[in-house]
């Protein structure tokens, strides 16, 4: 399966009931899915909206009727939807979005790129604000990404971004799927469906007073500071007697991979480290990396977005180097193989 | 004595924060008359737009949502597909349904949702201070038409009501006024009308009603009224514009 649909069936077997979406390549696959097999099962609904702005809005209704609800995109989209995850965040409505992004500003190319991180992880819509932001690397981290999405959604009542890029979304990957499909959908205890035997509950962002809005933010952000202790994830490779670590997420980090193999093949000490969750970033495990490692290279399918983040998270610590391609033409293992070779040697490493 | 009109209990008892002879305050208690009479309270949901009205939810005392600035009817529908049990309104303005979100208004009247929508049009943009909205009548003055709508450069009045009516998924659209106590009952009777479209799983719904806003429109409370007789029915004149139920209404 490719990974588009693989992403609409773990959503599926997560419990999704309701799905809008706007087409945009290269994510139809997954619309064009949820068009076919979650508008058959019962209790479910698939709206083709008239925007992503819309797309964004029923998600944000379907939340406030206690259902799991999904909505995906790629880049041009997000931007679209970024009013709609403000309100969501602000309402606190679980959410589940999908970026399959490609590369930009603008209309921009169909292909891979990684140029949206700074959008996904800063916020992108308008307040203080945090979604958390997964980035997995293989169809199957897609299929467990997506089924692990609805379930932070729900514990910290957030909006959860899947960042994906184009050639995940299109690539084929055997696939192994570890949930069945609940038999009766879940409703949230908080949902809006009339006041039956209960008081009125109202979701509303607007204040006309000052302090009840700062109550608001600290609430939040106490939240955050949670996501932050408990869901942070990482992943490492050969990183314990490493002379450099490459840093890279998603597709760029499985390049990443393939070139820090062949460099120990040529008895160079490299490792990866992979951030999972790119909000919260995982700056502690760089921190303590730093302990060990004084080079690092950043490599990213964009100009440095990840890189800020990287560098406040070494505070000083360690050089970082950086290494990037804008977008659309995804670079071999053995071309980031050659950048890692010469910083090693500059660096007098070997 | 026999006690032949009360507040209903669903407009909580608070002091409205609308301007002396908005038409916010009439409506919101036509919406709560009918919605206690329809015995609709247990299992009803309303959403509510930016604009003078985003505080409704302290008035009636229902299972309330903001939405978004014109995203009412996306919201409204994301609930509706979700819990389709559930009967759903949108409360909102002409900024709102006719403006910024007469996307949101067009598709979800064209596949028609089994919605309820109230729109108040009072001809301005009541909450950021007396702009244009797309129902402003030519030759009006607001803030942003300070010599008057020029249609050539602003545009005509948008017919929101005429329009939705040509659309299939629309069962049911009329347009009243509350500036006079029959209009005011025939209000009600079209809200009662639009919410039993929705009981009925026939469609889409939508009342608009033409409201005063006196302190934008720069009259008194019985001037606005006056004017919305005089002038704003020439614009939008009321009736009904399209009604798929078969049953029509007494008057
Ligand atoms: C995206 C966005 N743009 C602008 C605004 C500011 N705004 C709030 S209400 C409003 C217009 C409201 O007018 P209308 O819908 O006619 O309602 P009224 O206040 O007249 O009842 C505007 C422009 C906003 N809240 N959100
Ligand atoms: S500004 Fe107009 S619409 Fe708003 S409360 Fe005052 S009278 Fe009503």
């Amino acid at each position: 399966m490719d990974g588009n649909s693989v992403v609409g069936e773990a959503a599926i077997r997560a419990g999704c009931q309701c799905y809008f979406g706007y087409p945009i390549t290269p994510q139809n696959e997954l619309t064009e899915y949820m068009a076919t097999h979650l508008s058959k099962r019962k209790g479910c609904t698939f709206i083709q909206a008239e925007s992503e702005i819309a797309a964004v809005n029923m998600v944000f209704g379907a939340s406030l009727a206690g259902v799991r609800v999904m909505t995906s995109s790629s880049s041009p989209g997000m931007s679209l939807k970024q009013e709609g995850i403000s309100y969501l965040a602000s309402c606190e409505l679980p959410s589940v979005i999908v970026d399959i992004s490609r590369g930009g500003p603008g209309l921009g190319t169909i292909s891979a790129a990684q140029s949206d991180y700074f959008q996904a992880t800063k916020g992108g819509g308008h307040g203080d604000y945090r979604t958390i932001v997964l980035a997995p690397s293989s169809v199957q981290e897609l299929a467990d990404m997506t089924h692990r999405a609805f379930d932070l959604a729900d514990t910290y009542r957030i909006p959860v971004i899947i960042l994906a890029d184009g050639v995940l979304g299109q690539m084929m990957e055997p696939v192994e799927f570890k949930h069945e499909p609940p038999e009766r959908l879940p409703v949230r205890s908080s949902a809006l469906r009339g006041a039956k035997g209960r008081p009125r509950r109202i979701v509303k962002t607007c204040t006309s007073n000052p302090s009840e809005m700062e109550e608001i933010n600290w609430s939040l952000y106490r939240r955050y500071q949670l996501i932050r202790e408990e869901e942070t994830a990482c992943e490492t490779f050969l990183v314990e007697d490493a002379e450099l670590i490459v840093v890279a997420f998603g597709i760029a980090a499985r390049i990443a991979r393939g070139a820090v193999k062949n460099a120990r093949a040529s008895g160079l000490k490299v490792g990866l480290f992979r951030p999972i969750t790119l909000w919260p970033f995982p700056s502690n495990k760089v921190e303590e990396l730093a302990n060990r490692t004084k080079y690092f290279l950043d490599f990213e399918l964009n100009m440095g977005q990840m890189l800020e983040d990287v560098q406040l998270a070494l505070n000083g610590k360690g050089e970082v180097f950086f290494y990037g391609r804008p977008g659309g033409v995804i670079p071999t293992p053995s071309e980031v193989l050659r950048v890692i070779s010469r910083h090693y040697y500059q660096k007098g490493l070997k | 004595m026999e006690k032949v009109y009360s507040r209903p209990k669903l407009l909580k008892r608070t002091p409205f924060h609308y301007c002396a002879g908005c038409g916010h305050s009439i409506i919101h208690r036509l919406v709560a008359e009918v919605i206690e009479e329809m015995n609709l309270q247990d299992r009803i949901v309303g959403v509510n737009s930016a604009g003078c009205s985003v505080f409704a939810y302290n008035y009636l005392d229902l299972d309330m949502a903001e939405s978004a600035h014109g995203r009412g009817l996306a919201v409204a529908t994301g609930l509706k597909r979700a819990s389709p049990e559930t009967i759903v309104f949108t409360y909102q303005g002409d900024g709102d349904l006719a403006a910024i979100g007469t996307a949101e208004t067009i598709h979800a009247a064209n596949r028609g949702e089994r919605i309820t929508a109230i729109f108040v049009n009072n001809a301005v943009y009541g909450m950021t201070g007396g702009q244009m909205a797309p129902t402003t009548l030519l030759a009006q003055q607001t803030t942003t038409t300070p010599l008057g709508r020029d249609a050539r450069l602003e545009g005509y009045p948008i017919r929101v009501s005429e329009m939705l009516a040509m659309l299939r998924g629309v069962v049911y659209v009329e347009r009243t006024a509350v500036d006079s106590p029959a209009n005011i009952r025939r209000t009600k009777r079209a809200i009662r009308k639009a919410f039993q479209v929705q009981l009925d799983d026939l469609g889409f719904s939508l009342v608009e009603i033409l409201s005063p806003c006196p302190i934008n429109w720069k009259r008194d409370p019985l001037e606005s009224w006056q004017w919305i007789g005089k002038e704003m029915i020439k614009e939008f004149p009321m009736g009904v514009m399209k009604d798929l139920t078969g049953q029509k209404d007494a008057d």
